[in-house]
């Protein structure tokens, strides 16, 4: 379905663009229908990049990012409009998606308008109650100003906006980083059930256990590379790059207690971060970056 | 050692007083650091800032709070002055962001000591042995803010807040905003400057009970403006008591856990609103356990040796 085919970026910096800074090197992998991938990473991992290069949000500079086929970036007018009828984003913080001074219900409105102008209002509203219904939201809560819901109805209510287009992939961009950890679960409970459904689901986060949690493929960014992917079980059941490790060795867990020297090691997660290398095949669906 | 008793701070809205605070009492050891933990809005982040410094809007109702024996005159601004920094320190919520990035760090380390009567250059050996201690060469001071990394200001930010040995620090959601690597590096250094003494006890305000787990001598849950339960960690993480406790930590997925093997429950409902809280029990509405006595307040009662717990079913509960 989504095809990310040896896309790098180069961002352009200094007064007159003339540094070059490539962000992401040559990062190819696939999304299938009713998959959950995780892209995990540090800031600055170019996590958040790479999301909004398939929303079309950010150009890509080599390579290309292709959805049934289709080329991303070549896409104009009609077509642009049906590609984000297809896929759409939601993002880290809620609050700052909403106008404060309208209510929520604006969004719906505003989608309708851009995009399902030639549905009649019985079949708008059928559709808009069963988006709803999925989030767990009722029809009231369009009623609301911003600030009177909490971030976890906001966070669900934007889904809800996605959902009512039918859509086929989500790239959600940390979007549970912001919620506490009752909401957070429903949210990822949320997204679990839609994936049931067969949507596709590009989960951006730098929290493993979340991704561990949702995901049924795993991708690891480190500085704009891709060091480890594969299948969740094998990325995180047998870890190859040290990097993987590193991030795993740090995760705090609930019922094991890092030892006092565990714990103030300051140089336990070194910086591993190597440019060049290839990704080889360790297992099936699990292939790590060696250097040679 | 800091002695809280029943302290309530409301605050002023137009819709009327939320009361944020209401009524809690509770007390940390010296060498202690105490967890504190809970939903956003249960009067964590409230608690943490009420011991140094009320905002504008917090209105301070009752209640006692004493450091080493001595009463700290929190409603009181300008009293309050003399123990700020010295006898208690906060880490405040984005610390990180709270530089100025206008100044050199070691200048606006410096302009601060001044602006409390103290110089710099005496206090400099000092700093710089103890930015050594967290992995941070003294050439930090010389950069501006926007050259450092998150958790790298976050750890000057504790330096600095811990610099004159105060009593007591309050770190307020201090790993919240950080990867796993530079979480990892704060929280061990909150550890290390407790057992060197540095500070006395320490308030660790967070939503994330993994960290505490690894940190905390002892966590405290609150819920809607009351304490729900405090005991040492291991007794929180392997046997809670309130139904809260044990909710909250059924809904944190862990790695290992997965939603296609076991779908972790959540909490269902919203705690309520603080303007009028409802009588009884604050989590009854959601609390499986909930029975006809929960429209009585379960008082804030030890059931084992350190083990405080406001619940009227925690005792048969604890057991199993």
């Amino acid at each position: 379905m989504l095809k990310v085919e040896n896309v790098s970026k180069v961002f352009r910096s200094g007064a007159f663009g003339g540094k070059k800074a490539k962000v992401i090197h040559d990062i190819d992998f696939e999304v299938k229908p009713g998959e959950v991938v995780s892209l995990i990473g540090e800031s600055g991992s170019g996590k958040t990049t790479v999301g909004r290069m398939i929303l079309r949000l950010t150009s890509v500079s080599e390579g290309r990012i292709t959805f049934d086929g289709e080329d991303v970036s070549a896409l104009k007018g009609r077509a642009l409009k049906s590609y984000y009828r297809r896929v759409q984003g939601v993002f880290q913080d809620p609050f700052s998606s909403f106008n404060p001074i309208f209510k929520v219900g604006r969004v719906f409105r505003t989608i309708r308008r851009e995009f399902l102008a030639d549905l009649d209002t019985a079949t708008w509203e059928t559709r808009l109650t069963g988006a709803l219904n999925a989030v767990g939201l009722e029809f009231a809560a369009l009623d609301k100003f911003p600030h009177q819901m909490s971030g976890g109805q906001l966070q669900r209510l934007l889904i809800a906006r996605a959902l009512v287009l039918d859509i086929r992939l989500l790239v959600a961009d940390e979007i549970i980083s912001m919620l506490d950890a009752s909401t957070r679960i429903d949210v990822l409970n949320l997204l679990g059930d839609l994936k049931r459904q067969g949507l596709s689901i590009i989960f951006v986060t730098h929290d493993l256990a979340l991704g561990n949690y949702i995901s049924d493929r795993i991708i690891i960014l480190q500085k704009g590379s891709i060091v480890e992917m594969g299948a969740t079980d094998r990325v995180f059941g047998d870890p190859q790059h040290a990097y993987t490790r590193s991030l795993l060795n740090a995760v705090p867990h609930l019922h094991e207690r890092w030892s006092d020297a565990e714990l103030k090691d300051l140089g336990l997660v070194k910086d591993t971060a190597r440019f060049g290398g290839r990704l080889v095949e360790h297992q099936p669906d699990h292939l790590v970056r060696v250097y040679s | 050692m800091l002695a809280v008793s029943d302290l309530k701070i409301h605050y002023r809205t137009l819709a009327g007083s939320v009361k944020a605070l209401d009524g809690v009492s509770f007390s940390v050891a010296d060498g202690e650091i105490m967890g504190l933990a809970g939903e956003s809005g249960c009067g964590k982040s409230t608690l943490g800032k009420a011991l140094i410094r009320l905002e504008e809007r917090m209105q301070y109702v009752g209640g006692e709070v004493t450091l080493d024996g001595t009463t700290l005159p929190i409603a009181d601004d300008w009293a309050m002055n003399p123990y700020r920094f010295r006898k208690v320190s906060i880490v405040p919520q984005y610390a990180m962001s709270a530089l100025n990035p206008t100044r050199r760090i070691g200048r606006m380390i410096d302009e601060l000591l001044a602006a409390r009567g103290l110089k710099g250059s005496t206090l400099r050996p000092e700093l710089e042995r103890r930015l050594a201690v967290l992995g941070l060469t003294p050439d930090v001071l010389g950069m501006y803010p926007i050259e450092l990394s998150g958790g790298m200001k976050q750890r000057v930010v504790m330096v600095l807040s811990t610099l004159l040995d105060p009593s007591l620090l309050i770190a307020d959601e201090v790993t919240s905003a950080l990867d796993v690597a530079s979480q990892k590096k704060v929280a061990g250094a909150l550890v290390e400057f407790r057992d060197r003494g540095y500070v006395k006890s320490m308030i660790v305000v967070t939503h994330d009970l993994a960290i505490l787990a690894q940190i905390a001598d002892s966590i405290m849950i609150m819920y809607a403006g009351k304490l729900a339960e405090k005991a040492p960690t291991r007794t929180i993480v392997e046997a809670p008591a309130h139904p809260y406790t044990r909710l909250l930590l059924g809904s944190l997925p862990e790695v290992g856990i997965r939603f296609e093997d076991k779908r972790l429950p959540g909490i269902k409902g919203r705690p309520p609103s603080l303007l009028s809280p409802p009588v009884g029990c604050r989590f009854r509405d959601r609390c499986p356990l909930a029975f006809s006595k929960c429209v009585e307040e379960p008082p804030f009662i030890e059931i084992a040796a350190g083990h405080q717990v406001a619940c009227w079913k925690a005792d048969a509960h604890a057991q199993g």
